[in-house]
């Protein structure tokens, strides 16, 4: 019993580096995958190739690979330093899940119903009122559960960056274990105990959305 | 450090030999996957609403949490654990941690094949007074897993691009014979560089397949077709 | 009769190797009312769509109040219109669709306001006053802040005629508005739209099936086949005393009892 609340007064220290890559994330991929969504909706062919070839790059490798890549490789190639490693990890993840998450923004907005936008041109609506007034609202609708699902996932991701040597749950666990061989259970399972708690809001946000995207989409 | 193509194409044969490791280890832990996802189903038809609530709470628990920190538990914490604990190798740890992790994610993709299926091929298959066992094999599985080989296949590809954590105990395919170049000759971009091409040539032809494969299945399993047969 | 509202001219459609429209001529008189009929594929629901601008004729033109819809003036002559263009020539028309295509996250009253707030820019206020009108007009006015999923197919035609009237248009295209429906809620649509029809100073073309009610409301009947205008005259011609082959076989497909009476 002690020992288990030495180890959890461990990994509490790794917290906040979790929290920190996991909230920038968060933001940073939910804003790509918008914008690479709605770039890859659109007429534009420079556009839409241009998004395209970056979703492809992003989704064809592995976030591991770009983690590596972004804190070993970029640096030496570009002599750009971005300042910490915990910059190298959020903008792995991110442009990662922004990827993967662009491919849902496109494929909610092809799924709404095409009588949506006839009915919005029947109204008279602008292209850019018919995709805010009635196309997003829907598209958004239908998104929400994946996105929760990726939001889980990208908590998983912020467990590499301890490969990179931040300092987040999981390296305060390699720490401890690495000074208590035979503790090894107790720690990484305290560690997965962790991450479990942390994601239980995201779960129970991802059942809440699954209700709402239920309601209120007319499906093409 | 700038890019050198002399390092570039001297690393290429090198990390040509890490990808039939990280191949080989995607199939088998995709095959372990496979197989074991159908034992998840399986422990759900238990009638024990206690026990299936345990059962849903684990692979909950199983695919909420990091394969990464799972794969530690298995090779680092397994072998302390009383009684049962024993050590493994790198690959056999990286085949059972990433399989049970992604198995979690197949038995989701079954059950979602197997619902997806008519009620009313339920009830037709019971009119034709066929045994549970003749419902299963000629009527609920034909339909039900025809339309979930895509999702498979996707499935495939994301545990491939999931491989490279086996790196972190020690398999030493891919991103693990970068990452030893690296340290060695304190040249990182080139190596990895030619790691993300690997997989990039591997997996987006594969995509791509599974694309063409989910429109094949789209038109031959969409409603009408269904409901019309 | 006065000058057109809207005028075809020798307007082709196709849709790849398809041509389902095979040079339409056309004139419709303000606050005409029209019935197209005809067998499906024939092209009737092509001839309004075009009208609404979903979609461009392949060639010929099309002019609303004079102007013309899909090609603008310029320098150059004429080209192909932009959005700005098209925004400006559609503003009078208006379009009730076979599937509702009510906009399932509004309330049947945000359905009816948003279009006038924000494409005409009017104040809220004076837009949720005749927004309520309208849905009072067609019989939902205790309903207004319902959401489409909560309405049967009937009630959610009439809001979906509520929304188009709000915009006061000169033209207002029915395509097919009862096909989606289940048989007993036709009637209260029907119903509905004979309201419109007797206030008379709207244009109505109207694509169905329901021969006794076009017989009852429109002035003219066309009779549309195989991309082609075949019959065109007054509904009592049309329906009641049919000329050609191939029109008798149509209308035969309708129970007597359909189109005999009046």
């Amino acid at each position: 019993m002690d020992s288990i609340i030495e180890i959890s007064l461990v990994l509490l220290k790794g917290i906040k580096v979790t929290l920190i890559v996991l909230f920038f994330s968060i933001i940073f991929s939910t804003v790509i995958a918008l914008v690479a969504g709605l770039s890859r909706s659109s007429s534009n062919l420079l556009l839409n190739k241009f998004t395209g070839f970056y979703v492809e790059i992003f989704r064809g490798t592995s976030l591991i690979v770009q983690l590596f890549w972004f804190s070993y490789a970029l640096p030496g190639l570009f002599n750009i330093h971005l300042g910490s490693d915990i910059w190298a990890g959020i903008l792995a993840i991110s442009l990662n899940y922004g990827a993967y998450m662009s491919e849902i923004v496109r494929g909610s907005i092809a799924a709404v119903a095409p009588g949506q936008t006839e009915a919005s041109i029947a109204l008279n609506m602008s292209k850019f009122q018919r995709m805010r007034m009635v196309i997003l609202p829907q598209a958004v609708r239908m998104m929400l559960p994946e996105y929760g699902n990726y939001l889980i996932q990208i908590l998983k991701a912020t467990s590499l960056v301890s490969l990179i040597g931040l300092t987040d749950i999981l390296y305060y666990g390699d720490i401890y274990r690495s000074t208590h061989l035979s503790e090894a259970p107790i720690v990484y399972l305290l560690v997965l105990i962790f991450y479990f708690i942390l994601a239980l809001p995201l779960i129970a946000f991802t059942r809440k959305m699954e209700k709402v995207s239920k309601k209120g989409v007319a499906h093409g | 450090m700038t890019w050198s193509w002399e390092v570039f194409f001297e690393v290429i044969p090198i990390i040509f030999k890490g990808m039939w490791i990280t191949l080989g280890l995607t199939i088998a832990c995709y095959l372990f996957a496979v197989v074991f996802g159908f034992f998840w189903l399986l422990l759900d038809r238990v009638p024990l609403k206690a026990f299936r609530w345990m059962i849903k709470w684990t692979t909950e628990f199983i695919r909420s949490t990091p394969p990464l920190v799972q794969l530690f538990f298995i090779f680092y914490a397994w072998p302390m654990v009383p009684v049962v604990g024993v050590s493994l190798n790198p690959f056999t740890a990286a085949i059972l941690g990433l399989g049970i992790h992604f198995s979690t994610y197949l038995s989701e993709v079954y059950r979602s094949g197997i619902e997806a299926v008519d009620k009313g091929q339920w009830e037709a298959a019971t009119a034709l007074n066929l045994s549970t066992q003749q419902k299963w094999l000629k009527v609920i599985l034909p339909q039900a897993i025809p339309p979930t080989i895509p999702m498979l296949g996707n499935y495939l590809i994301i545990m491939f691009k999931e491989v490279p954590l086996a790196s972190t105990i020690g398999v030493v395919a891919m991103l693990h014979l970068a990452n030893d170049y690296g340290a060695q000759y304190y040249k990182y971009v080139e190596p990895l560089t030619v790691v993300a091409l690997f997989f990039l040539l591997l997996s987006y032809p594969s995509a791509l397949l599974i694309k063409k494969l989910e429109m094949k299945f789209n038109r031959r399993f969409d409603k009408k077709y269904i409901t019309e047969s | 009769m006065s000058e057109p509202i809207a005028k075809y001219r020798d307007v082709h459609k196709s849709f790849g190797d398809v041509e389902v429209l095979k040079g339409i001529d056309l004139d419709i008189g303000p606050a005409e009312k029209v019935a197209l009929i005809g067998p499906s594929g024939s092209g009737k629901t092509t001839i309004i769509r075009l009208l609404m601008t979903l979609e461009n004729p392949t060639s010929g033109t099309i002019e609303v109040n004079g102007k013309n819809l899909w090609h603008m003036e310029s320098k150059n002559g004429l080209v192909p219109a932009n959005e700005k263009y098209l925004r400006e020539v559609r503003g009078d028309i208006g379009m009730v669709f076979q599937h509702f295509n009510l906009f399932p996250h509004m309330t049947i009253l945000e359905n009816c306001m948003t279009a006038p707030i924000h494409v005409k820019k009017e104040s809220k206020a004076s837009a949720r006053k005749r927004s309520l009108e309208m849905l009072e007009k067609v019989g939902l006015g205790d309903k207004v802040d319902l959401y489409p999923s909560q309405l049967s197919g009937g009630q959610k035609q009439r809001v979906a005629m509520a929304r188009a009237l709000v915009m006061r248009p000169k033209i207002m295209l029915f395509d097919e508005v009862t096909s989606a429906l289940d048989p007993e809620l036709v009637g209260e649509v029907l119903e509905v739209i004979r309201d419109l029809a007797k206030e008379g100073d709207m244009a109505m073309i109207l694509v169905t099936h329901e021969m006794d009610f076009a017989l009852d409301i429109a002035d003219r009947v066309l009779f549309l086949n195989d991309g082609v205008i075949e019959a065109d005259g007054p509904p009592s011609e049309i329906i009641g005393n049919p000329q050609s082959e191939r029109l008798k076989d149509f209308l035969s497909r309708f129970t007597s009892s359909n189109y005999s009476h009046s």
